[in-house]
């Protein structure tokens, strides 16, 4: 029986450049980008937890390191996909629990985890990198 | 004879309960984290050492990295099996990621335990 449905002819569009993705849709990539960019940086980042905690000495080489400002551009971003994972993640928790799955709170609700984990992400910047 | 389909419901719920549990315990964390800094402002070493040598957040703390762990190693093995098909290729890359996993645990465990 499903195979009957499946062979149906219905409209397609593969031309991947032409389909403008819903903010919802870059939420949900972003998701899993910002996922698996922190698994990768995970070493690095236990490093640097490890050389803040270890000693004064490696506190201060650790400030030092983030002391450049390359370095605090990246760590900014970093935060922020931390953040975006943060909010997104709890958006997630609520639409499984059948809470603004209605196209419209949908929508809403990824507009509102943008502006929150961008806030988020340069209050944690100012607090911590300046 | 029982016909067994073996892809049947059930065999991905634990997982999913799991991802969200742990999601849950790091975003109690994180606004554990942000409300101490926010409220202590540390800006030296010993002010930073004594948030983590704390008990309670010495607790907190290794109790985020353990769900971390556990909830990257779902979702990570989640992305493999959407992009990589050649099954061995998987295999290598989820065994790989298991085994770094397993290490970050005894590291971040060690980095808490000598506080
Ligand atoms: C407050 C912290 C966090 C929350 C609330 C959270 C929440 C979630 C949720 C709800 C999912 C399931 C999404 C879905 O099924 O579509 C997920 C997936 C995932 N998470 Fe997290 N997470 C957090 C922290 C992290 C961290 C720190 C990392 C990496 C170091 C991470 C890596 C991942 C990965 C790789 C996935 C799979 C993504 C996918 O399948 O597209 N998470 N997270």
């Amino acid at each position: 029986m499903a195979e009957i449905a499946i062979k149906k002819k219905r409209p397609k569009n593969l031309d991947l450049p032409t389909i403008r993705l819903p903010l919802p849709g870059v939420l949900s990539i972003l998701h899993r980008i910002s996922g698996a960019v922190l698994f990768l940086l995970l070493p690095v980042l236990l490093w640097l937890f490890q050389q803040s905690l270890a000693s004064p000495e490696t506190y201060a080489a650790a400030k030092a390191v983030t002391g450049s400002f390359l370095v605090k551009l990246i760590l900014l971003g970093l935060i922020w996909l931390y953040m975006h994972h943060f909010c997104a993640g709890i958006r997630y928790l609520l639409l499984d629990l059948h809470k603004g799955i209605d196209l419209q709170s949908a929508r809403f609700s990824s507009k509102v985890v943008f502006a929150v984990s961008i806030a988020l992400t340069l209050i944690v910047g100012a607090k911590v990198l300046l | 004879m029982i016909n067994r389909i073996v892809v049947g419901a059930g065999y991905g719920l634990k997982d999913w309960i799991a991802q969200r549990a742990t999601a849950l315990v790091m975003a109690v964390y994180t606004l554990i984290l942000l409300a101490t800094l926010g409220a202590l402002s540390p800006s030296s070493y010993e002010a930073w050492r004594a948030i983590f040598a704390n008990g309670f957040m010495q607790f907190m703390t290794f109790l985020f990295f353990v769900s971390l762990f556990y909830h990257v190693w779902i979702g990570v093995r989640d992305i493999w099996m959407d992009y990589v098909k050649p099954d061995g290729l998987r295999l290598v890359l989820e065994i790989a990621t298991i085994a770094a996993l397993v290490g970050y645990a005894g590291w971040a465990a060690k980095i808490l335990w000598r506080l």
